[in-house]
């Protein structure tokens, strides 16, 4: 897949990972992998992406005697989601097109 | 590998960078790991399966601005040698010439590319503002009771027209690659630093 999509698409799927409730890295990884290769060291950069463009914050809580950090997702990152999820209903019809007119040459 | 390991081994690639940065890429990393043994895994396992420290280190410094990366550079190098800085000044005049020559070089380039993308748009726009001469034209000679010259006009109103409707996707497509063009490059000068960093 095109790096700069994949990318893009990484950035909203660790989004909804954390929309409904805050989670923490090795959560996160665990609930996208299922659906997208995704890795620890990947994960990382994305994280700090997000928290510089405010997606999303971060605080630090205990759990068993150590640190964790819990991702929140801002509303402008709710509504990065939103964004997503219109632009993507586009390439959807789009994508009906280009598979409608490869059905019709090839019978 | 156990944890502290993989941790120190990590530390060791990230050094020169600002400490903040290298404590929040520690952290996370030790936050993984620990909740990696939580979820089962031996100590040797959970390093084992973030892969090598090299791969690892090469993606926080690629996501890393070119600035900090070449400051952390700079601090990392070792101190030098006394022949090194007699040689640096005495070779002032010489280096430091090549070196705004070099930066110059580069610029101009970069600005030159955009110069020849601005002046296509300027170009685009003149045959839109001719297209639009060719209108009044044609209106004028129609009303001056010229009506094959108003013909004439409104045939070059059409021509240019159809000229600047293509040249404006060029001028897109020419700005869009200039643009891919810079941040390539910026990726390029960041992996050169990247690389000799991992020695």
């Amino acid at each position: 897949m095109d790096v700069q999509l994949k990318r893009g698409l990484l950035d909203v799927c660790v989004l909804a990972a954390i929309k409904n409730e805050d989670s923490y890295g090795y959560r996160i990884i665990k609930d996208i992998k299922p659906y997208v290769d995704i890795s620890e060291s990947t994960l990382y950069p994305i994280l700090r992406r997000l928290e510089t463009a405010e997606l999303l914050t971060v605080r630090s809580a205990e759990h068993n005697g150590r640190l964790r950090k819990y991702y929140r997702i801002t509303d402008a990152g709710l509504e990065r989601i939103e964004d997503f999820k219109s632009e993507w209903a586009e390439i959807m019809s789009i994508y009906s097109f280009v598979t409608k007119e490869e059905t019709a040459n090839h019978g | 590998m156990d944890k502290l390991d993989f941790l120190l081994a990590l530390s060791k690639r990230l050094e020169g960078l600002p400490d903040a940065d290298q404590r929040a890429s520690l952290d996370y990393y030790s936050e993984i790991l620990d909740d990696l043994i939580e979820g089962g895994m031996t100590e040797t396992e959970a390093v084992a399966s973030l892969g090598s420290v090299e791969a690892i280190a090469e993606e926080i410094l690629m996501d890393m601005p070119l600035t900090k990366l070449v400051k952390a550079k700079m601090k990392k190098r070792r101190r030098m040698t006394g022949i090194e800085i007699a040689l640096l000044i005495v070779g002032f005049p010489i280096w430091l010439p090549i070196l705004i020559s070099l930066f110059a070089v580069a610029l101009s380039v970069y600005v030159s590319l955009w110069a020849a993308v601005i002046s296509l748009y300027a170009a685009d726009l003149s045959l839109a503002a001719g297209s639009l001469a060719g209108l009044l034209g044609a209106i004028m000679m129609f009303v001056g009771g010229h009506p094959a010259s108003a013909l004439l006009f409104l045939g070059a109103m059409l021509v240019l027209v159809g000229l600047a409707i293509l040249l404006f996707f060029g001028c897109n497509a020419t700005a869009k690659g200039v643009w891919k063009l810079g941040k390539l490059t910026l990726r390029g000068i960041k992996a050169c630093f990247v690389r000799k960093e991992g020695k």
